[in-house]
């Protein structure tokens, strides 16, 4: 199915006239698909989303939901989207049911039909048994997932998750990444996640996209993303002192070679492929060799690649979303 | 999970569910509620003492020379004290409109929480927005309107509630209701109240729904409280203060408040001075809540 849940199309957003936060950006989303949204601090992530969700409006372009215009239809786009927000939003003097029933409370949903499906959700989120101690009680992890109960009260075919794994310990992370999965296998949920942590995306997502200052620098599966660089690289010495660089570029899959101190570096399409082949060529020159080691691009390098190695002037991020990040990591200490 | 949403068709859903989430976190916190409930009582029974106008001018507080009380018979004492009692029910009644400055007191007080309330209670929409919240609710269908009006109500209720509080207590520390007081006056006690709480709370949260430090709601709040509040009637009158602290007193809307509340409460009711009272406080209120929503509105739909 390719069903198009998000289409943007030229989506923009320029601050106070001057600061183009979000810069004509086209991209579609699939229909059952984990779409990972990833970029520095300041390149228009938030900005993106907070678009997506209705809460700002774009000041060129639009992007359509399930075909609902998000700057004309918002309220047709709320209803079927959910939202897990990268800060904890419940309300700390409520319990956990009662935060839900709030939730619920906002889309419309009548009493009978609220109270039945918070309890599912609190079922869902492993939380039913502290539902009715107040949120204040709860950790880190109970609270990340309170959030994603909410998210889902008005069973939403989109569903946006902020930076779900911010602040968690491993275990959390490794509950929330199955959660994500059984949303996309079991109820076919479109999911949209912006993250930080790479191996997460790359764990999770069908396809992701780059962005940085304001525009998608590159976009596509992740494996897509990391054949873009080259291929793999096997690194190998030999006993030898002899240069073997064309006898290593004759072989089949090599791209490229080149010669660093005493070890050969090679950029290869396939490296398990080629790295017998390169072993079988030394071997009937009769070169021994000593070292041989092969790595696979992660898309920590893919990132690094297309947004650049230099920090990001934290100066660009408001002061708002740092102070609300502090909170956040404050409280997912408790 | 892709069954059709249950939608309310109604555009008010949600604003009590709102509203009560911030009542809530109010009487649902045992300290928070039973320190609300104790603090009108310290400050009016403070206040009420240590500012008893009052015992000021009354006969219990001359003390004559021994000397002076030999040359009186006990029956001329008696019309002396009787005399001074009267010079002093004078001098309340032309200074206060009443003999008891606790009740003149207490409506001033009424109206003078309701004011701190109402900016406190502002002050959670600085809070849902560094927290989160606000986003969130603002990508659910709820409409824009009661996501202002939910916080407007709130502090409004809570307000009214503080008011009731100390209505209530003043009774048995010696409020004395006017001479065509009746039940019914205390509907229009909070109906002006309920005005100036919901004129005051719109103009607030469009202030604080800006604001992305609690300082800064502090700060507006300090500046304004204390000029509200005693540049007003609500502790004394206004035609006893100086010039140009009358000027300001006469354009404050709390004393026109305070001045409605004490018609209705305490004072022999003066018609025409109710109804000027209630347009004043209702264009004030009109114009603030207009703008407040006006402001709180734009923001919301960057």
């Amino acid at each position: 199915m390719s069903e198009e849940i998000i289409k943007a199309e030229g989506l923009t957003k320029i601050f106070n006239g001057n600061l183009v936060a979000v810069d004509h950006i086209n991209f579609s989303v699939k229909a059952g698909e984990v779409f990972g949204f990833l970029g520095p601090n300041g390149a228009g992530k938030t900005t993106t989303i907070n678009m997506l969700i209705t809460v700002l409006k774009p000041t060129e372009g639009t992007a359509y939901i399930l075909g609902s215009d998000i700057s004309k239809q918002n309220t047709a786009v709320r209803n079927i989207i959910g939202v897990v927000p990268q800060e904890y939003t419940a309300d700390e003097d409520l319990t956990g049911y009662e935060n839900i029933i709030l939730c619920a409370d906002l889309y419309g949903i009548p009493r009978e039909i609220s109270k039945k499906r918070a309890l599912e959700l609190l079922q869902l989120v492993e939380l039913t048994e502290f539902k009715d101690k107040r949120v204040q009680t709860y950790s880190g992890g109970m609270r990340r997932r309170l959030e994603l109960a909410c998210g889902l009260i008005n069973r939403p075919k989109l569903l946006f998750l902020d930076e779900p794994t911010l602040g968690l310990d491993v275990q959390t992370r490794a509950a929330t990444w199955n959660y994500v999965r059984m949303l996309k296998k079991e109820y076919g949920m479109t999911l949209f996640l912006t993250t930080h942590y790479l191996e997460e995306a790359d764990a999770l997502c069908d396809r992701i996209a780059i962005i940085d200052h304001g525009k998608i620098v590159v976009i596509g599966t992740p494996e897509e993303l990391k054949n873009s660089l080259g291929g793999d690289i096997i690194t190998l010495s030999i006993q030898q002192n002899v240069d073997i660089t064309n006898l290593m570029k004759k072989i089949e899959h090599v791209k490229e070679v080149k010669k660093e101190n005493n070890s050969y570096i090679i950029k290869t399409g396939n490296g398990e492929v080629t790295a017998p082949l390169i072993i079988e060529a030394l071997r009937k020159e009769g070169y021994v060799v000593t070292k041989l080691s092969l790595t696979k691009p992660t898309l920590n390098e893919v990132y690094l690649h297309y947004t650049g190695k230099s920090m990001r002037d934290t100066a660009d991020e408001s002061s708002e979303s740092v102070m609300a990040r502090q909170i956040v990591m404050r409280r997912a200490r408790h | 999970m892709s069954k059709t949403n249950n939608v309310s068709a109604s555009k008010l859903h949600g604003l009590w569910a709102l509203t009560n989430r911030e009542l809530k976190k109010w009487y649902k916190a045992p300290v928070v509620f039973f320190l609300t409930l104790v603090q009108p009582i310290i400050w009016l029974t403070l206040l009420g003492n240590a500012l008893n106008l009052g015992s000021l001018v009354s006969a219990e507080t001359l003390n004559f020379p021994p000397e002076l009380m030999a040359q009186f018979t006990p029956t001329q004492l008696g019309a002396l004290s009787q005399f001074f009692q009267g010079l002093s029910s004078q001098v309340m009644n032309s200074t206060f409109g009443t003999t008891s400055y606790i009740s003149f007191m207490a409506v001033g007080m009424m109206a003078f929480t309701a004011l701190f309330t109402t900016m406190f209670s502002g002050m959670s929409v600085v809070w849902d927005r560094r927290l989160g919240f606000l986003n969130k609710v603002l990508s659910t269908p709820v409409s824009r309107a009661v996501i202002i009006l939910s916080k407007v109500f709130s502090a409004t209720l809570r307000s009214m509630f503080q008011a009731l509080i100390i209505l209530i207590i003043a009774i048995p520390l010696g409020f004395q209701f006017g001479v065509n007081f009746t039940p019914l006056n205390i509907i229009g006690v909070f109906a002006m109240l309920f005005l100036v709480c919901v004129g005051l709370s719109s103009l607030f949260i469009a202030i604080n729904i800006r604001s992305t430090r609690i300082e800064t709601p502090m700060a507006v709040m300090n500046l304004l409280n204390l000029p509200l509040t005693f540049a007003s009637s609500a502790f004394f009158p206004i035609d006893k203060m100086p010039g140009w602290l009358q000027a300001v007193a006469n354009v404050n809307p709390m004393s026109y408040t305070i001045d409605g509340m004490r018609q209705l409460l305490i004072f022999n009711t003066d018609w025409t001075k109710l109804v000027f009272d209630f347009t004043y406080v209702g264009v004030f209120a009109l114009v603030l809540t207009s703008v407040g929503i006006m402001l709180s509105w734009r923001f919301l739909n960057k």
